[in-house]
This record gives C-alpha cells, structure tokens and sequence, in this order.
C-alpha cells in the first residue's frame, strides 16, 4: 500500500511532447480512475507509473521512493492488461502463478496461494484449463488474480473492460470495486468510459490533450466541471453549451437572439461585461409552452431513454437537448419555450474555457442525477 | 436442480469447452466438370513425376543383377527385394555411417534451432539502432548458400583460427609476443575430420531466423509487458514463454533443416577423407556402379538401388511423424 506522487511528469516521443507536466498527488488506498478520450496521454501516463514507458521529465514516486530509474518488477505494481495479455500456453494456475514462479517462491507454497486467489475471484475450477478454453469476463479475472497474487502496493488498470460486452462490463466493474474494497491496495484505472469512471472511482482525473484539466470527486466534476472541456465530457447526455454576454443589471446573460437567461445575482455582478459560455446540463432544463420560458426553440426529434425522453430542440441554429421525465413527443420545427432556473447555469470563459463562479454558493450544486447505462 | 445446487450467479455456468471444429474455407473452388478435369489431370501428372523415380529405385532394388541390367529395361517388380537390401547393408559399413549421419543431421538442427531462435530474439525484441541492418545482413545470407562459399569456408574449416592469426600478424601483436616472450604464435584448430566441422558452417541460417522472427512479430506487446511485471527478464521471458509457444514452429524447421543435414554431400565430400566420420550420403556414392567399382564386372544397380531405400528412410521417418506440426508451425494460426 503506498501514496503516489507524480511530479511535473513529462513524456516526449522524438519531438512530441504529449504529456506536459502533469502533477498529480495520489493518496493511500485510493481508487483514482484517469479518464479521457483516446489519444489524452491517460494510458501513457499509466505506463509510466508501470515502468513500461520511460519517463522524460520529471518524477513519479511511489511510497516516498522516486521510482524513474526502477525496473517494473521492482516498483511493487501489478497491471491488469485491455486485451489481458494471459500466457496462452499455460494454464490458468499457471498464469496466475507465474510472477510467484519467477520470484523463485516453493512450489507448494505457490500452489496453496494460487488456489486461495483462484477460489477469491471464482476461478477454482477453471485452474487447470488454459485461457483458450475460458470466456471473456473469465480470462479478465485470470489477469486480475495474476495481479492480486502478487500483493502489490499499486495496482494499475490500463481499460480493463473495453473487451467485455455490456453486462458483463457492469458486472465486472462492481468486481473490480469488491477487491479494491476488501484488498485496500491504491488503485489507478484509466479508462475513456465516463459511467465506468463515476462509478468506481474515489477521486476522477480528467486529462485532455496531455494535461489535466480538473481533479475531483465524481461529484464535484459533475457538478462543478473546471472547463468547458470537462463539461462537455462528463454527463450523458452531454451538456447543452450556448453564448452571450452577462448583464449585471438584468442580472441575466444575454443571447444573440435577444433572449435572457437569469442568473444569480452574485454570478452576474461578478462577471458583467464578460463574454460567456453557458453550460445547461439537459436533465436541468424543461420544456414549457412557447413564448414562457427563457428560450425560444424549434423541436428537432424525440430519442426514447425508458425513464426519460431525450428532446432534441434548435435554438437558431444552435442544437439544445432537454431530459425530461416528462415525455412530449411534437412535429418537427414546432416552437417551444424551455425553462432555465439560474441555479442550474454554468458559467465559462469564452476565451479560456475555464469555470467562472463567484464566491461559494454562486452556483448552487444541482441533484446528481442517474441514467440507465 | 434444488435451490441450494444452484449457482449465484447464471453466468457462472457454462458448457464444457467443445473441440473447435474446424470450418471449411469457403470460395474458389469453381465446380465445373472440366475445370475438375483439367486440375485432376495436372494434380495426377505431378504426382506421377515425383513418385515415378522411386517407383524405379524400388522396381530395381527388387532385382537380381540379370533383371536389372536387361535391354530393354525390365520395369516390374522381381522378389530378391530382402537378398539386395542385405548386401547393401552389409557390404559397407553402413551402421556406423548411419549414425555418423545422424549425428551430424540432429547437430545440424539443434544449431540451427538454437541459433536461429537467438537471433530471431534479438532482432524483434532489443530495440537498439542495429536491429534492422543486422536483420538485413543475415538475410541476404540466403544468397550464400554453402555452395558458392565453399572455397573460404573451407579455409576456415582447416583452421578456423586463422582468421584471428591474421588479424594478429598484421598489428604486429605476433611480432611483440614472439620479441618478449620468444614464443612463435601459430593459432589452429582444424575441424577437417571432424563432426563439428561438418556441422559448424551449416548451422547458420536465414530462413530458420526469418521464420522465427515473423513468429515473434506475432506475439503482442502487452504479452511482453505482463512478462515484466511479472518480473521476468529477457531469458526468462524467452524460456517460459516464447520457447513453448513457438514449438509449432520449431517442428517445423526441425523438419526441414533435418532433411536438408542428412542430405549434405558436397560439404562431407570435401572435408571427410578419414572413414571413421563418412556419413551415408558421400557413402551411397561408393555403391554407385562405375570402371573402379565393379572392374569391368556387371554393376550392381540393384543393389546400390537397395541402397538408395535404405538412406532415404530416416528423413521418410521424420516428415511423417512431424508432418502434422510441420504444417501447424508454417501457417502458424493456431495458438
């Protein structure tokens, strides 16, 4: 068990950086999940931490040792591999057994553990099999128990559950988060899957472009996204995003289309003048009859969610979806009003894309809300 | 089933694994009766050419020296088949010369397995500056066959040290240790005679390392990583984890390359004159009737054809009993 400090951590491939200095301070115990789309830099910067890739600037420290200059075997990390990475030739004991084996461990010691692990991840019976003969979501397990047998200090995910299909995934996952619970090891879970990442994860790091844009809670990255960026990928259905300039003597934004959405009072002192993004996550809005409401709309097409109905709208030419539980299925182009409570309103830099709030309670935490995955 | 016999969760229960069968490769096969003909016909046609020469190696082991050197040609089967393989046998010394063979073919092999394996190992796996030019090197060693070095190797072969003595002659080193210590420095180590030196130059080969390497290409990256976390190093990962799983492959080229070593004749020719280390390929030669083997007498064709049989058998022995792997290991989508 052990804390992991990743200081001003750069990676260069020839003459692309594609990590710029990253810090990152993870602690004892905790569950951190590295999410972002394909290409951010995550899974680098796990293999990194792996010892699978060199680090070219900067440290990475595990349990207070600077570890840049250690062999894998000698950083106290387990990984578990995307396409699992098992030993095809040998068995499922085998695999599990194997770091056990090269460690020089008696082979009657190994035996008891490896059957201790297998019977703790369901695998006892499959132990003679090779991984050929198993399914997915069982080859999974076989490389998490070659982890776990090993009683790392770290252990390392590199998007274990993009091979499985979507149940199994699920299942996986709520696995995945027993062991962590019961073993208490830090875990580092890179993943591009947002559901996977709010579910399992003690603290999410959101990396975008080889930086990291925000650190947080689940919550507070679904509540309270540093960046536009951030924003945008984290919730589903993804967050509406609309421009203007903010009146504090309206104490509202202002739309190209003329239309007003309020905002707190204390947001709009803060930034008037500013020119703004606004972010209005789709399960905060409701749709209400035309000319009520701060926007004006055209509906575009309705998408059927079981508890809840997508409704896809236009303003101007700008796409605007509303979440409701409250289904309302209308012609194309008809005209709607959407209503906006100030306290749902994210605010954004237009230029730099970062958070704008003023002061505490400016922008009041609105419910998290779940969605069938 | 009762309530308690019931697993928690359904997904736990699957069907035991059955065996793959294997599917048949659909397409291009174009069933028209004379397109059936005509493949028939040159599939027939070639398999006449390739088993008529044995057809008349056996027709002729079969016969007395009379039958055999009848004109016109008698081409049926005759019944001293046991009498001609006899005299081959015993005749020379055979026994002896087979095992020679087999030293020298399972020698040849094993180098070349070892071998091709290492370098294969080295050039996929080490990511240094050298990889591709060395790669390149071996490979345009397939333009060298043994033949057309036969004249250095051979050199080389009567002393292979003497590349070294050269080397030392010619900075003068030889000079300074015969001027200090008044020793005269003559390297040597002649391997004429010798089962190294009828195995040696043919150990290297660039087909065996071009298999190994296009098998190695294969085995995916995170394979290689999990073996590092794992803890285990370069050897080891090679022992516990590339040397079982290229096994296909090494049947394979086992089975070729013994072919290829039982079969040498040039190189023991050149390089055997002492009859203890003769294998049975430059052997058969001496069985082949001309003016100093019979002294004008009638050839024995029949028995140097009973011969032929005999020699041909060990690598007969090893195709079949490989051939299944044989044909796994090279097109390999098994694993």
């Amino acid at each position: 068990m052990a804390d992991i400090s990743i200081r001003d951590v750069r990676k260069v491939y020839g003459k692309d950086e594609v990590i710029h200095g990253v810090n990152l301070a993870i602690h004892n115990g905790e569950f951190i999940v590295i999410l972002g789309p394909s290409g951010c830099g995550k899974s680098t910067l796990l293999r990194m931490i792996a010892g699978l890739e060199d680090i070219s600037g900067g440290e990475i420290a595990i349990a207070g040792t600077v570890v840049n200059d250690l062999e894998p075997r000698e950083r106290g990390c387990a990984m578990v591999f995307q396409n699992y990475a098992l030993y095809p030739h040998m068995t499922v004991g085998g695999n599990i057994g194997y770091a056990l084996k090269v460690a020089g461990v008696k082979r009657a010691e190994r035996d008891a553990k490896v059957r201790a692990v297998a019977r703790s991840v369901g695998l006892e019976e499959f132990i003679d099999r090779k991984p050929g003969q198993l399914s997915g979501g069982q080859r999974q397990r076989v490389a998490m128990a070659r982890a776990i047998i090993r009683e790392p200090k770290v252990f390392l995910f590199d998007e274990p559950l993009s091979n499985l299909d979507a149940k199994l995934r699920v299942q996986m996952r709520h696995e995945i988060r027993r062991i962590h619970n019961r073993i208490g090891a830090t875990s580092v879970f890179v993943t591009h899957d947002q559901h996977e990442g709010m579910t399992l994860a003690d603290r999410m790091v959101i990396m975008n472009k080889g930086t990291i844009d925000q650190v947080g809670t689940p919550e507070e990255v679904y509540n309270r996204p540093a960046t536009t960026y951030v924003a945008g990928f984290i919730g589903s259905p993804a967050m509406n995003f609309l421009s203007g300039e903010v009146r504090a003597g309206e104490s509202a934004v202002a739309l190209a289309d003329g239309s007003r959405i309020a905002l707190t009072p204390a947001a709009a002192r803060a930034f008037d003048g500013r020119l703004v993004q606004i972010g209005l996550r789709p399960e905060a809005l409701a749709l209400c009859a035309p000319g009520e409401g701060a926007l004006r709309a055209r509906f575009d097409f309705y998408e059927e969610m079981g508890s809840d109905g997508l409704h896809h709208l236009m303003v101007e030419d700008v796409p605007l979806s509303v979440l409701s539980a409250h289904k309302q299925r209308m012609p194309e182009g008809q005209e709607v009003g959407v209503t906006v409570p100030p306290e749902v309103v994210h605010l954004f830099d237009v230029e730099s894309g970062q958070r704008l709030e003023a002061g505490p309670g400016a922008v009041a935490t609105i419910k998290r809300m779940e969605h069938a995955e | 089933m009762t309530q308690a016999e019931l697993p928690l969760a359904t997904s736990e229960i699957l069907p035991a694994p059955r065996r793959r069968t294997r599917r048949r490769r659909p397409g291009l096969v174009e069933n028209t009766p004379w397109m059936n003909l005509a493949t028939h016909a040159i599939l027939i046609s070639g398999l006449l050419l390739l088993l008529g020469p044995i057809y008349l190696v056996f027709a002729a082991a079969t016969q007395t020296v009379q039958e055999v050197n009848q004109i016109p040609p008698n081409l049926s089967i005759s019944s001293h088949f046991w009498e001609n393989i006899s005299e081959a046998w015993f005749s020379r010394d055979f026994q002896s010369k087979f095992i020679n063979s087999a030293i020298v073919a399972s020698g040849v092999v094993i180098g070349k397995i070892v071998i091709a394996c290492i370098t294969a190992f080295g050039i996929v796996f080490f990511d240094h500056r050298l990889r591709m030019p060395i790669f390149w090197l071996v490979f345009i060693t397939l333009m060298l066959p043994l033949e057309v070095r036969i004249v250095p190797t051979y050199a080389v072969a009567a002393n292979a040290l003497s590349p070294f003595q050269a080397i030392l002659d010619w900075t003068g080193v030889s000079w300074l240790i015969n001027a200090v210590s008044g020793v005269e420095l003559a390297l040597e180590w002649n391997m004429l005679n010798t089962y190294t030196g009828l195995i040696m130059p043919l150990i290297a080969t660039a087909t065996g390392t071009f298999l190994y390497r296009q098998f190695f290409l294969t085995i995916p990256d995170e394979l290689v990583e999990a073996a590092k976390m794992d803890g285990a190093g370069p050897l080891r990962f090679l022992r516990d984890v590339l040397v079982p799983l290229s096994a296909t492959n090494m049947a394979a080229l086992a089975t070729i390359m013994f072919v290829s070593g039982w079969n040498q004749f040039l190189w023991p020719l050149l390089i055997i004159t002492d009859p203890a280390h003769e294998v049975v390929a430059v052997e058969l030669r001496s069985l082949i009737p001309n003016a100093n083997t019979t002294g004008g007498g009638i050839p024995k064709w029949n028995v140097a054809m009973a011969a032929s049989l005999l020699v041909m058998l060990p690598p007969i022995v090893v195709v079949v009993a490989m051939q299944r792997w044989f044909v796994r290991g090279l097109i390999s989508t098994e694993k």
